[in-house]
């Protein structure tokens, strides 16, 4: 089955509908298993749970909830979990959906990091370790293409998107610059660009 | 139960400065604590030397072989420097004062969502957040390059990924078995 929605589809047919958690115990149930699954990163297990297996958001909202945990200060699954749990229950909903996220893993480092002294040097926890990496290195590439579609229906055109996208990857994984100069810039540049573009389409109405 | 507040040789007022010096820190980290890694070995091992160099990737390696998020490894940091008091300061630290700014910042864009420049923000920074995704995968990998078994396994989980709605937990106990047994 292809995930990637077909352009010639109305838009209502490719998204089944959505849900919504149903308490807050909802809610933290659902963040303390999407966190336990999260070896390596929790991203590319948010995108899967919350979109896919949840249908808690659309892949759109989960784009637009992430940009947002991206630039702000924090751990950015924190700050999503965060704002996602306040848009439902409040600043209840918020802590919910957080200590989800914290109480269970926190637990298991401890419990992991008294193991780590007896266990470090045999050879095959550190290969496990190392496998355990490459799949998460495979997980965000594969966030990254399942979410890249909603891009062609910006409303920035689907060829400044691609620019910006590619232009962010090499800055930060290839030529490794600091982040934070390297969001300023092109954060700046999309943010014109759109607003360019989004205030032409109110004027056009 | 007087272990639990064993400070490790720290006084209170050096309790209260990791917590604050992991406070300022917390408002500096866009892109998540890990960026701020180097600074905390700086502040931790050099300046004060309350901790180790081992004992610091020790912490780091622990915090990526655990489910969950990274920043739990300023908790372990925390308990290194100074027990279970000393994972509250440095978690407490990093966590409170980007969480309230979030907090802040996220029901400002729920209030104003119609306003053209929240709608710009959205729109304009999300060919940003994909970029950023692709260099994350991309920084993951990199460590791998030599181990041909590892590199194998980022192609085959981007594939079942995509192509089926499967848990990620079966690519991850497969990526531990072979790792652990397959000579990656």
């Amino acid at each position: 089955m292809s995930v990637l929605p077909d352009p010639r589809d109305p838009p209502n047919r490719a998204e089944p509908e959505l849900r919504a958690p149903r308490s807050k115990t909802d809610l933290f149930v659902a963040f303390t298993w999407l966190a336990l699954q999260g070896f390596g990163g929790v991203l590319g297990v948010a995108q899967h749970e919350l979109v896919e297996r949840l249908r808690w958001l659309n892949k759109e909202q989960f784009v637009e909830l992430l940009s947002l945990s991206q630039v702000l200060p924090g751990p950015n699954v924190i700050n999503l979990s965060l704002m996602f749990g306040d848009r439902h229950f409040g600043w209840r909903g918020a802590l919910a959906a957080v200590a989800g996220m914290l109480a269970a893993p926190l637990v298991i480092v401890l419990a992991l990091a008294l193991l780590y002294a007896q266990f470090s040097s045999v050879p095959q926890v550190a290969g496990a370790l190392r496998g355990m990496g490459a799949v998460a290195s495979g997980l965000i590439f594969a966030t990254a293409f399942k979410l890249a579609p909603t891009l062609k229906r910006s409303p920035m055109g689907l060829w400044p998107c691609v620019a910006i996208a590619l232009a962010s990857a090499t800055a930060i994984g290839l030529l490794r610059w600091p982040l934070v100069w390297v969001v300023l810039a092109l954060g700046v540049t999309g943010f014109a660009w759109a607003w360019h573009r989004l205030a032409a389409l109110r004027r056009a109405r | 139960m007087s272990a639990l507040f064993d400070l490790h040789g720290l006084d209170w007022p050096e309790l209260l400065q990791l917590a604050g010096h992991f406070a300022l820190l917390s408002v500096l980290a866009v892109g998540g604590a890990i960026t701020l890694a180097s600074e905390m070995q700086r502040y931790l091992v050099v300046e004060h030397g309350w901790i180790d160099a081992l004992q610091f990737n020790a912490a780091i390696a622990i915090a990526q072989a655990a489910p969950g998020p990274n920043i739990l490894f300023v908790g372990l940091l925390g308990w290194s420097v100074a027990g279970p008091l000393g994972m509250l300061a440095t978690l407490a630290g990093i966590m409170l004062p980007s969480s309230l700014i979030t907090f802040v910042v996220g029901r400002l864009r729920q209030a104003k969502r119609d306003a053209l420049a929240v709608q710009a923000f959205s729109v304009g920074l999300a060919p940003l957040t994909i970029g950023l995704l692709l260099a994350t995968g991309w920084v993951l990998a990199l460590p791998l390059v030599t181990h041909l078994v590892s590199m194998l396994l980022v192609p085959a989980t981007i594939v079942f990924m995509l192509a089926t709605r499967r848990s990620p937990l079966w690519m991850i106990a497969l990526g531990a078995v072979v790792g652990a047994f397959g000579g990656a």
